[in-house]
């Protein structure tokens, strides 16, 4: 029992270690900054920031010495007393909108924010249509189907005997 | 024929051309945030003597880019595709006089005297970026960087990569004679 515990523990911490170095990435020990609170605020910021050299990262998560290089720069200019705001204007002068992981909507991101939505419209309008268009030609037809007559229910009922006893004669089947 | 049967064939054809003129593109060739606007401000030293010599290069600062059309590069000896652009500068500043100013990125002094030493030096200034703050100001992802700054110190063009031979004469030399006239 007691060595159950232990592993509980154990598993505990690793699980506590593991979750609370997420997003610290590439980070290397000499750049955190001492005071916690700039820290907390240089990882947020860094999540929204692209490494322009592997593309599809955050700074936070690159080696790369562009990455590592911008990492600083978000730290000294939080120390500097910049807001959040004006490090990463500091940083879009520099690198345009594309260093930046979530696309900020202006007239030029319309498409891209807005497209699939339009695309789900048009999907929706199409497939809305397509019912409503199948109901009236239902309707013209004559909207419920006819009873079967007499002749027709006796033809079902040797079909459906005819297959009952095909299947009942070869017994369970494949 | 009822021609709504072709649409769904048009779609995925559209969808088709539009998806192969995207992998066609370089992710990598992205316009520079700095297209048309000042040069950043910077003023970068030379570099460093070592062992008693001199310092080299001259230091290049943002003052530097002003009354003439110029090229800015972005170079390091240990940056291979560096070498591979080499002659292409060393061309445009022998036979063509463009005046083209280094920004040697996170480089030894030993390392970058004996490469311009083997490899020829096209600069007209040289400034050393120890830090890459400078890099960072201008914009760039890595080296080989290159900038076209017209004379009144805006930048006008960036190339991303090594200048190759076709880059120099269909891009390079006719935007540096277009704003140069």
């Amino acid at each position: 029992m007691r060595k159950l515990a232990a592993f509980h523990v154990v598993l505990l911490v690793a699980l506590v270690l593991v979750l609370g170095t997420r997003g610290a990435g590439a980070v290397e020990p000499s750049e955190v900054l001492s005071d916690p609170v700039l820290e907390l605020r240089a990882r947020d910021i860094s999540q929204g920031l692209r490494c322009l050299v592997c593309q599809n990262q955050t700074i936070d998560d690159s080696d790369a010495s562009l990455a590592k290089d911008l990492r600083v720069l978000v730290r000294e200019r939080l120390l500097a007393g910049d807001s959040d705001a004006e490090v990463m204007a500091f940083v879009t002068d520099r690198y345009g909108d594309f260093v930046l992981l979530k696309p900020p909507m202006k007239s030029e991101t319309a498409l891209l924010w807005f497209g699939p939505l339009v695309i789900f419209l048009l999907g929706g309008a199409g497939l809305i249509r397509f019912y409503i268009n199948r109901r009236r030609e239902m309707a013209e037809d004559g909207a419920t189907p006819k009873p079967l007559s007499g002749p027709e229910k006796k033809h079902l009922k040797s079909l459906l005997a005819e297959d009952g006893a095909e299947s009942g004669a070869e017994g369970d089947g494949p | 024929m009822n021609w709504k049967f072709l649409l769904p064939t048009a779609i995925f054809a559209a969808i088709a051309v539009a998806f192969a003129v995207g992998l066609t593109l370089d992710s990598q060739r992205l316009p520079s945030a700095l297209i048309d606007k000042p040069a950043p401000q910077f003023d970068l030293p030379p570099i460093a003597a070592i062992d008693g010599g001199e310092s080299y290069g001259g230091g290049f600062s943002s003052g530097d880019l002003e009354g003439r059309v110029s090229l800015v590069n972005v170079f390091a000896s240990w940056c291979v595709p560096c070498r591979v652009e080499h002659p292409q500068l060393m061309s445009l500043s022998r036979d063509h006089g463009v005046s083209i100013f280094g920004i040697n990125q996170k480089d030894k002094p030993e390392d970058v005297m004996a490469w311009l030493a083997r490899h020829g030096d096209p600069y007209r200034a040289i400034g050393a970026d120890v830090t890459g703050r400078t890099s960072i100001d201008w914009g760039v992802y890595g080296v080989p960087e290159t900038f076209v700054v017209d004379a009144k110190g805006r930048i006008r063009y960036r190339h991303v990569g090594p200048i190759m031979e076709r880059d120099l004469t269909g891009t390079i030399l006719p935007l540096i004679a277009e704003l140069g006239s």
